[in-house]
């Protein structure tokens, strides 16, 4: 195996090389010719005529986005047939409507176009559109409450800002004022409050993954929606780990920065579906639902502090802290007003559970490390509770919440 | 509101305009026995038609059109349909009229399969304004796919002495019959996407068709329309006439009006009658549009809503 070459054997590898470098070149364009001269074949020949039992083509139209203003209704609708489609007519309330559609023609698989209805909308009452296909199929948009659709302006988004910053950053800062009064906390409370974080955390990471598959299950069958949930969330899990192990196993300032991005991740997520939920007059917002959802978040702020009890980390990263955990709350809502798709939304979600899924690792290995007694520190008294009170007062002020 | 767009009624082969008044006679010839015999040639085809602009239907069709042709006859004629099936299912015409069990065009008497044909033969009475649809199972889907048409049996002046100046009015051909101006209209509708629902309403088939293009009428020439109700799903169907009121003749069975001075009629499935009104003489209407359409609002805004555009007779 080992025995040197002689010179001979080296030339006639030098010689090789080139030689191999073109049979390599060959052996990349030779699968690719069969695969061109296979769907050469597919259309030239086509087989697939013995297939054609005169079924019309599989049509789909998923509606993207609704906004409702002085000149009526405009929907943007996807195309997801097998073949490209043709919306013939439309219906508002089971009556056939004038509209004009952007741009006009037949919508190819993927596509999108805006269809735009001159329709005499009534405020806080359900609307309904039907739109027929050249086949005759229908496809029902449900408009649950019509309100109007809100418009770019500095006072509507310094609203949308203030009620983000209350749902968002102000919770995370109330719990991570709590900061100095944990410090002295002993082993056994250390032990718990990384555990209610890990308890929060998982609570997120459910509740993230629920939602996003509801979202994606709405968006156009072309996006795939529970795939791309699953491999957005693998995707966003094992990148972070990667970037995180990179100096080693995140501990200190630096986990809490995770944990601070995955909770933000997902409240971006969510932000997105509050807005596009207002925007759709889906929802209202009442002052008892915003003091809710502030509640709710207030264990976040503990759980990022919980990492950098023992380090002495400057003022500027607690704000640091809150910002990235909150404020894509703010973020979102922006966004989900006022361009919003079901499918974006599950996609931030998913991104956010595989952060989360991160991060409760992350703290689960600091808790086993930093409690110096193995795994068998997780079945402690203080380990049990703190999961059990991060998931309860998840869950619990949760019902202030869900509707 | 309104449908969008037109329909290409070139590709559909039939018109709703001309469809109002193009009356199929058939070919009229003596009997043996000097009595008159009235032929008719009906084909059963499959025929896609694009029943609102863009929307198309896979029809079931009588003669390549939807509604069959407006059959018509006289009182008291023997009558002859020869009924040709080239649709892709088996097909009948069973008439609305008197005739014999042999000749009803149900299951085992006289429904045909594909590439098969039956003679349908027997008298002409009684006189009224009928129809006639395919009775093969199951029923709705034969109904609804488009197989029905009108068949009015004109009565004969000669048999109804008291009336015979009614009578005579009735009948196709006659002087005073060519002062009417008569139509054909059935009331139909279509569920496209096969949900047992209808998305689109119509009378003659194209939704909003009337709407798009009124019917002319002169004013001082009195109005006379065949009406049928063909509608599957729904149990009712409504004929309102806007700012004027009408004579109806419930089946057309009678030459005096079974409802008089109305401006609503309702008829179930099948049910059929004669409308008969005017906008000159006493009413002395003004020219202009005048709207009519089912009074199930519903049914107006998905299709089934027409306008008569009334003008003065060009001297």
């Amino acid at each position: 195996m080992n025995e040197p070459l002689t010179p001979g054997e080296l030339n006639a590898r030098a010689v090789d090389a080139p030689v191999a470098g073109r049979f390599v070149l060959l052996w990349i364009l030779m699968p690719l010719a069969v695969l061109a001269a296979a769907i050469w074949w597919l259309i030239a020949a086509n087989p697939l005529a013995a297939f054609d039992n005169g079924a019309p083509p599989v049509e789909n139209l998923t509606v993207e986005r609704t906004i409702l203003d002085q000149s009526g209704l405009r929907l943007l609708v996807r195309a997801g047939g097998s073949e490209q489609m043709v919306i013939a007519q439309v219906q508002v309330d089971a009556a056939y409507w004038e509209f004009s559609q952007e741009p006009a023609g037949p919508i190819e698989r993927g596509d999108t176009a805006w269809v735009n209805l001159p329709f005499p909308w009534i405020v806080g009452e359900a609307h309904r559109v039907t739109f027929v296909t050249s086949t005759g199929a229908t496809f029902e948009h449900p408009i649950p409450v019509a309100v109007p659709t809100p418009v770019v302006t500095s006072g509507n988004l310094m609203s949308q800002a203030v009620i983000g910053a209350f749902v968002g950053i102000l919770p995370v800062a109330v719990g991570l004022m709590f900061f100095p009064a944990l410090r002295g906390a002993g082993p056994a409370t250390m032990n718990f409050l990384l555990a209610m974080t890990i308890g929060l955390l998982g609570f997120l990471l459910v509740d993230a993954l629920v939602e996003s598959l509801e979202l994606a299950a709405q968006s156009a069958a072309i996006f795939q929606g529970p795939v791309m949930v699953a491999l957005a969330a693998a995707a966003s899990f094992l990148l972070l780990m990667g970037v995180s192990r990179r100096e080693g196993r995140p501990a200190g300032l630096a986990l809490a920065t995770y944990i601070a991005l995955g909770i933000g991740l997902h409240n971006f997520g969510e932000g997105l579906a509050i807005g596009a939920a207002f925007a759709a007059g889906a929802a209202g917002l009442g002052t008892f639902l915003v003091m809710g959802f502030t509640l709710h978040n207030i264990t976040e702020g503990i759980g990022i502090a919980a990492p950098i009890l023992k380090v002495r980390p400057p003022l500027w990263t607690f704000a640091g802290l809150a910002l990235l955990a909150g404020g894509p709350a703010v973020i979102g809502m922006w966004i989900g007003s006022l361009a919003y798709a079901p499918q974006w939304s599950a996609l931030a979600l998913a991104v956010g559970a595989g952060a989360i899924l991160q991060v409760v690792i992350e703290v689960g290995l600091y808790l086993i490390r930093s409690s110096g007694r193995g795994s068998s520190a997780l079945f402690s008294p203080p380990v049990l509770a703190g999961l059990a009170v991060g998931v309860g007062f998840m869950y619990a002020t949760a019902m202030l919440v869900k509707i | 509101m309104i449908t969008v767009g037109e329909v290409d009624n070139e590709r559909n082969g039939f018109d709703p305009t001309a469809m109002l008044t193009d009356w199929d006679t058939g070919i009229l010839s003596t009997l043996p026995d000097g009595r008159r015999l009235r032929t008719f040639e009906v084909t059963a085809e499959d025929k896609e038609i694009e029943i609102a602009p863009g929307v198309m239907f896979p029809a079931w069709t009588f003669n390549g059109r939807v509604p069959g042709p407006a059959l018509r006859a006289m009182e008291g004629e023997r009558l002859r349909i020869v009924f040709r099936n080239y649709g892709s299912h088996p097909h009948s015409m069973h008439f609305h009229g008197i005739h014999a069990a042999r000749m009803d065009g149900i299951p085992g008497a006289g429904l045909i399969g594909p590439g098969e044909e039956f003679v349908y033969e027997f008298d002409a009475k009684p006189f009224g304004c009928h129809l006639y649809h395919c009775h093969a199972l199951p029923l709705a889907r034969h109904i609804h796919k488009g197989m029905y048409g009108l068949f009015v049996v004109d009565p004969d002046p000669a048999l109804h002495p008291d009336l015979a100046d009614a009578a005579r009015s009735r009948l196709l051909g006659s002087p005073e019959n060519a002062e009417w101006q008569e139509m054909a209209m059935v009331m139909n509708a279509f569920d496209t996407n096969f949900d047992g629902e209808n998305e689109f309403y119509a009378c003659n088939t194209i939704a909003h068709c009337y709407a798009k293009k009124p019917i002319r009428i002169v004013r001082n020439r009195p109005v006379r329309i065949y009406l049928v109700n063909i509608t599957e799903f729904d149990p009712i169907n409504s004929f309102h006439l806007h700012a004027n009121f009408f004579d109806y003749y419930d089946q057309g069975t009678t030459l005096t009006p079974t409802l008089k001075t109305v401006d609503l009629i309702m008829q179930c499935q099948a049910q059929r009658g004669i409308l008969e009104f005017s906008f000159g003489d006493s009413q002395d209407h003004e020219a202009g549009l005048y709207m009519f359409h089912a009074h199930q609002s519903e049914f107006t805004e998905l299709g089934w809503m027409g306008m008569f555009d009334v003008v003065e007779a060009v001297s």
